[in-house]
């Protein structure tokens, strides 16, 4: 078979659609190949026990770039998300403390740890959302390269200036602090107590091998603070249906352009003629040629397996190989029967229907990044729950609820080496149970179903390798255009007509559809396409 | 979600309407009756009762006490009296405006503060070095507003307070029956009218006591659509509407200082370092770009543009607070301005607003344009400026048997 497309996407997860969504609205050809059965990636929602659909690794959004819905009508493709009202941390003393969004209640929430403290949240409110602004200049365009002297170049950079220079100078201060200092660092500029510290603290280490004392992890924190739902800068929310229901949104977004997608294609590797990419050879032996070809794959899987070692030059090798991933976090999904009632805030209430954070000091969170430094899973470790079907009522069968648990730290690199995970996977799981039952005294009871999905699980099951849910680490070193590497950022790759679409690139990690619209869109301005 | 007042027992069996609002995390009746004007006549013609109790409430005692006011307020605190009030404003280094409220003094070293926004944690910034204790009492003292011309004739069945020399902007501790209230004669209707101050536990006694002596004054439970035109009224700013909290304001152009407020006559200049002194003894010098204005509205103007879609004009009893904008001219060229809340003055037939306006178009009986919407389309009226303090009586500052005094 030969047909001829413009572009092959490999991999369709929420960025290789928005990709491809953006290409063949603008009258490209466009093939998605998707590995396994179902789309989405790492944003996917799967029937993992009758009646349930799990978001089975990522579980919240609020990074997804507006515009995107907009330019793609993803609105009337099924993309619908609800914002969260509460952040609910529950306490192992019987205390709790919800942030809602009414500051009112927050304020009186908060008082109850420090009077202080409940009355500067605004105010740190108000200086998030100024930097979210900085954010939104940052993540919505190709990351501009301070290295280079070429007029788009230039302009780009001016324009992130001016945008900083907006800022004026205080927050232009706090903006350096931010990219260098620790998430708790940055904290203890505002606030004095350590129970509102600990949840707030926690947004900085998600997803990276770094605990909240780490420097750089204050990036990660405004990372999680770029967000936007209905224009509300950082909100959070649940996809309707899961995060597949992002996903799954954006498939037929770029179906409705004309796109075609194809599940159960594994692809083997990228066709390399005269070292330019040609398209794609299928893991059943098919070839498909195409003029250029997209990796939604993370940097590592597109260079090392989709390319080969051999069609890289030295430098590029090294690049890649240094490229950070160390996933440090699993996943772990309850299906119960009942309402999981939490024995310091007992009830169905509205503070089980955001997100639940179990970090309940400073402490704990390094404790638990104490042992993953040494090649342990955390025996008590940081989680950030969700119970999506108090939500959204179609997730399962009627009073029948999901525990989404994302869990942190569990380091791929164990010290028995990453292939025993599975020989550990169930105690990882009994781990995080016997965490949570802590605070919900009848989950055990309660579990219909479990899926424990620890970093070893997440590379194989969803290609994420070392686990690393965004595709690698959120550090400073790797981010804005030297993402994934210094050498080829910009949607580019090594390989003539290789590029590069997923969360790997700029701006990095999150279900935002950025780098699959950046690329389309660097792609199409180049006349690469 | 909101919590109760310690007055919920009874504002909640009283409130008819069902008509509630949040109020600094309170529930708050917003009228009692359906429509409020019986409550707005109330203030102005007999005495309306108002819980007030969602005010942030301090207390601030020590040797120093008068010190570290004087640092935080625009007002020199010092020069307070023992039993006076002063109302004031507090800044940022930049000059512009927090919060306002009014400072008591209770005794020489003993002073209540109330405040329209959580302020415990910028108050305590500048504790250091204070010999002076900061307690936030929010929580466990109520308050009630007492306002119109018969409030004094109830107070006095209540308390021993001696009313009759209680001036304007004074303070005393006085006693009910078996309890101990703070009386102050204060309020945000711009008539006579007391605030009482008392621990929460003798809360709904003292309504009772107040609804009680009332009977025969024709007292009324009042809710804030009511008290809403009384300070329009008054010309009294109210934070959040015709001004922002500089802390949370997100842009510099959503700040005021005090004298873009017409609050100039609250700062203190020439004194001991206070916060915000450097900006604003420049912006002195060099000129402010904002005031605040009374509008009234021509009526005339009003009633023909309604007449022009065959109408007689429909002007709500509410006062309103959105944004509207303000011209030099009906042709709507240069827009000098916005006004941030109005309403029909029932007492003195007069459709009036409070408007922000360039400085240079502050003056006394300029004429500029607000803009009106009938019937679906916009147009401008003439607004002649006049005094914020649209309605003045002398019985809001007067005392029986002597002259009026401040």
């Amino acid at each position: 078979m030969s047909k001829k497309y413009d572009a092959i996407i490999i991999g369709g997860g929420h960025n290789g659609l928005v990709c491809a969504a953006y290409l063949a609205k603008a009258g490209r050809k466009v093939l998605v190949l998707e590995r396994r059965h179902v789309l989405g990636g790492a944003a996917v929602s799967e029937e993992m026990y009758p009646g349930f659909t799990f978001s089975v690794a990522s579980y919240v959004v609020s990074l997804f770039r507006p515009h995107i819905i907009r330019d793609l009508e993803l609105a009337k493709h099924g993309y619908e998300v609800i914002p969260m009202d509460c952040s609910f941390l529950p306490l192992p003393n019987g205390d709790s403390l919800a942030r809602w969004s009414d500051p009112q209640r927050s304020r009186r929430e908060i008082a109850r740890f420090s009077r202080k403290d409940s009355e500067i949240y605004p105010e740190f409110g108000k200086v998030m959302t100024h930097m979210g602004k900085l954010a939104k200049a940052v993540i919505d365009y190709p990351a501009p390269d301070i290295t280079s002297i070429k007029p788009k170049e230039l302009s780009n950079l001016l324009r992130l200036g001016r945008t900083f220079k907006d800022l004026g100078p205080d927050l232009l201060h706090l903006n350096t602090k931010l990219v260098t200092m620790s998430a708790l660092d940055f904290l203890d500029l505002w606030f004095e107590s350590e129970t509102l510290k600990a949840p707030m603290a926690v947004s900085g280490i998600i997803g990276t091998f770094q605990g909240v004392r780490s420097p750089g992890t204050a990036y990660v924190l405004l990372h999680h603070y770029m967000g936007q739902l209905d224009g509300a800068f950082r909100s959070w929310g649940f996809s309707k249906g899961g995060t597949g229901g992002i996903s799954m949104a954006c498939a037929r977004a770029a179906e409705s352009f004309g796109a075609e997608i194809r599940t159960e294609a594994p692809v083997q590797q990228v066709l390399i003629k005269k070292g330019n990419a040609e398209g794609v050879v299928l893991e059943n032996g098919d070839e498909i040629i195409a003029k250029t070809v997209i990796s939604n794959l993370d940097p590592n899987r597109t260079y090392l397996k989709m390319v080969g070692e051999k069609y890289l030059e030295d430098d590029v090798l090294k690049e890649i190989k240094r490229f950070k991933l160390r996933g440090s976090s699993g996943k772990v999904n309850l299906a119960l029967d009942r309402v999981p009632e939490f024995s310091c805030r007992p009830g169905d209430g509205d503070h089980i229907r955001g997100d639940i954070a179990i970090a309940p000091s400073i402490d704990y969170l390094e404790k638990a990044f104490d042992q993953a430094k040494y090649g342990e899973f955390s025996t008590r470790p940081y989680i950030n729950a969700v119970i999506p079907t108090l939500t959204d009522p179609s997730l399962a069968p009627p009073g029948k609820h999901i525990l989404s648990c994302f869990v942190q730290y569990a380091p791929y690199n164990i010290k028995e080496g990453a292939e025993n995970w599975p020989k550990y996977r169930e105690a990882f799981g009994d781990t995080v149970v016997d965490t949570m039952a802590e605070y919900i005294p009848g989950l055990k009871d309660s579990i219909l179903y479990r899926q424990v999905l620890t970093p070893w699980d997440l590379e194989q099951k969803m290609g994420l390798t070392e686990g690393n849910i965004f595709h690698g680490e959120l550090s400073l070193e790797q981010l804005l255009f030297q993402r994934p590497i210094a050498s080829y950022a910009k949607y580019k790759t090594s390989i003539p007509k290789l590029w590069m679409c997923g969360s790997g690139t700029h701006p990095g990690g999150g279900i935002m559809g950025a780098g699959g619209e950046l690329c389309a869109r660097s792609m199409l301005t180049s006349r690469s396409i | 979600m909101p919590i109760k007042s310690p007055f919920f027992a009874r504002t909640s069996a009283l409130c008819n309407s069902m008509n509630w609002k949040e109020w600094a995390g309170y529930y708050a009746v917003s009228s009692y009756g359906t429509l409020h004007d019986p409550e707005y006549f109330a203030f102005r013609y007999s005495a309306g009762l108002l819980d007030i109790t969602p005010l942030f409430k301090y207390r601030v005692k020590g040797p120093d006490a008068a010190a570290f006011l004087s640092r935080i307020m625009v007002k020199n605190i010092h020069k307070l009296g023992v039993g006076r009030v002063s109302y004031c404003c507090w800044c940022t280094d930049a000059g512009k405006v927090i919060d306002d409220g009014t400072v008591m003094r209770r005794a020489e070293n003993e002073f209540f503060v109330t405040s329209a926004d959580p302020g415990y944690s910028w108050f305590s910034r500048f504790l250091r070095g204070y010999d002076v204790v900061l307690e936030e009492i929010s929580e466990e003292v109520a308050g009630l507003a007492l306002q119109g011309p018969t409030s004094r004739d109830i107070l006095k069945q209540i308390c021993d307070a001696d009313l009759n020399n209680l001036k304007f902007f004074s303070t005393v501790k006085a006693r009910a029956d078996g309890f101990e209230i703070y009386v102050s004669r204060t309020g945000y209707t711009g008539d006579l009218g007391y605030e009482i101050w008392v621990e929460n536990e003798h809360a709904i006694t003292l309504w009772d006591a107040i609804m009680s002596a009332g009977k025969n004054y024709d007292i009324r439970p009042a809710g804030l659509d009511a008290l809403d035109v009384t300070r329009v009224e008054a010309g009294l700013i109210l934070k959040d509407v015709d001004y922002f909290n500089a802390l949370y304001a997100l842009i510099d152009d959503r700040m005021s200082s005090p004298y873009e407020l017409s609050l100039g006559w609250t700062v203190n200049l020439d004194r001991d370092p206070f916060n915000g002194q450097a900006s604003l003894k420049a912006e002195k010098e060099n000129g402010s770009k904002w005031a605040i204005v009374g509008l009234d509205i021509d009526w005339p103007q009003l009633e023909s543009l309604y007449a022009k879609h065959g109408l007689p004009p429909e002007i709500g009893s509410h006062a309103w607070r959105s944004s509207v904008p303000v011209y030099i001219s009906a042709d709507k060229k240069y827009q000098t301005g916005y006004a941030t809340s109005g309403t029909w003055s029932p007492i003195l037939k007069k459709n009036i607003a409070l408007a922000t306006v360039e400085k240079k178009y502050e003056n006394i009986g300029n004429e500029l344009r607000i803009e009106m919407t009938v019937e679906h389309k916009r147009y401008t009226v003439p607004a002649i400026i006049s005094k914020p303090q649209f309605f003045n009586p002398e019985r809001k500052t007067s005392n029986p048997n002597s002259q009026s005094d401040e």
